[in-house]
């Protein structure tokens, strides 16, 4: 995968990301080496995203390389007119990679495509986040031990989460059991549906969460966005449907552990942080080894 | 072709070119401009309204001295999908055939989400053809996927 981009996760086989993540496990033993000392990481956030850009920022500096770049299009050329083509052009010029984070859906492939050096997505609009699907991925196994055979309940909006997207997709390569917990309003795209009906995989649809967690190795839970809603009376309705609690693990099965891509806003009771289940703050920092394992990889050190 | 069968013909026939037949009377435009054809320079005859025994109105377009690439012609299959392609050299049919779906659609169509890039930056539009009998057309940038019902013509 030298100098190759990584715009979605469709773009990396399975092997492929199998062998990302056995890295990251190297990564996590030895966090500090400095194999990125001759190299110069572009991070180009045209907008705002704290914890997506600062694990990319920490993973480089752990690896001791340099990083350049802005944290929101008010700050960069585009304010004055710039096309994207050309601020990726520019910056290629003064960087061996470019972390990109873009509100429009494809931008992340377009800069690929013009980019003399490799692209990493770090998201682009509602359609990839590659990058928080492999620390998914590597939370997962390493919560279980392996990613085969897993039941994987996902909560909340299934719709537009693309977090949910791509870690659906991903999961069906390893004879994943779905349990899909959203409101009728949010439930799973048809089209991502059809990713599992592919493999022959199985799912179980729900509203109630309570019935969904005694199946679960895994939940994930996601925010429930009230922006999505076009009548507000509907998003009162659900937006405290999913709220996980202490009490509700009561049910759960010993090794399950809940996962969120974070912010939380009220879907997890603090009364879980302090559970054994509760995992989504290890999840960010695995963000960092998996990163550190793409960067490494990537620009072939 | 004897003269007294070409003074039948409602569009006169041409000696060498291409002819375009059974296109469906209201997509005749879109298919000229897929073809680009306002900036072609040699004499284009263009029938509107034409009787079609098998689809009951019918376009036509007679294209003197030109001769597609299959991909060229194939695109107007997203338009007119019932539409036949007919080589003509010195007033004889040489070939004839349906046009055909392509695999890919480049620079023709409009992206359907309003998000995609390719409606905000300068960047031609590709998609992968992925149900070419329900015409479904995915985005190679956003992925989206653009259904017959919401395709629009660049």
């Amino acid at each position: 995968m030298k100098k190759r981009s990584l715009v979605s996760i469709n773009d990396f086989s399975k092997e492929e990301s199998i062998r990302i993540l056995d890295r990251a496990m190297e990564f996590e033993k030895n966090p500090t080496q400095k194999i990125l000392e001759n190299f110069v990481v572009a991070t180009l956030f045209f907008e705002p995203s704290t914890r997506t850009r600062l694990s990319f920022e920490s993973a480089v500096n752990r690896l001791g390389g340099k990083v350049i770049g802005f944290t929101d299009s008010a700050s960069s050329s585009v304010q004055k007119g710039e096309s994207l083509k050309d601020t990726i052009k520019t910056v290629c010029n003064y960087s061996d990679l470019i972390v990109m984070r873009h509100p429009r859906e494809g931008s992340a492939r377009f800069a690929s495509e013009v980019a003399s050096v490799p692209i990493i997505n770090a998201g682009d609009g509602a359609n990839q986040h590659p990058t928080q699907c492999l620390l998914d991925l590597y939370s997962i196994r390493k919560t279980q031990g392996h990613l085969d055979n897993l039941h994987v309940a996902f909560v909340g909006d299934l719709k537009y989460g693309r977090t949910v997207h791509s870690l659906v997709i991903a999961l069906c390569n390893f004879n994943t059991t779905f349990h899909l917990v959203s409101p009728q309003e949010l439930k799973l795209p048809s089209s991502v549906k059809m990713h599992i009906k592919e493999k022959q995989l199985n799912y179980h649809q729900y509203t109630d969460l309570s019935e969904a967690v005694p199946h679960a190795d895994i939940i994930y839970m996601t925010r429930i966005q009230k922006e999505r809603f076009s009548d507000p009376i509907e998003y009162e309705k659900v937006k405290n449907s999913y709220v996980l609690s202490s009490k509700m693990l009561v049910t759960a099965r010993e090794n399950m552990k809940v996962l969120h891509p974070l912010p939380r806003v009220n879907e997890i009771s603090e009364d879980v942080d302090d559970m054994p289940q509760a995992y989504y703050f290890e999840q960010a920092l695995n963000g960092v080894y998996v990163r550190q394992a793409l960067l490494a990889s990537i620009l072939g050190v | 072709m004897n003269k007294d069968q070409r003074k039948e013909l409602k569009v006169s026939a041409i000696e060498n070119g291409t002819v375009i037949d059974h296109i469906p009377a209201h997509n005749l435009f879109q298919v000229v401009r897929i073809l680009n054809l306002e900036k072609y320079e040699s004499q284009i005859l263009i029938g509107m309204n034409l009787d079609s025994q098998k689809y009951g109105q019918k376009g036509i377009l007679k294209l003197s001295n030109k001769f597609f690439k299959s991909d060229e012609i194939n695109k107007i299959a997203l338009v007119a999908p019932t539409a036949t392609m007919i080589v003509i050299r010195d007033f004889q049919i040489v070939e004839k055939r349906n046009v055909e779906i392509p695999d890919e659609v480049v620079k023709i169509v409009k992206c359907f989400n309003p998000n995609c890039i390719t409606n905000h930056e300068k960047i031609i539009t590709r998609f992968n053809v992925i149900d070419k009998a329900d015409l479904r057309l995915q985005c190679h940038y956003c992925e989206k996927i653009t259904a017959k019902d919401n395709v629009t013509f660049l």
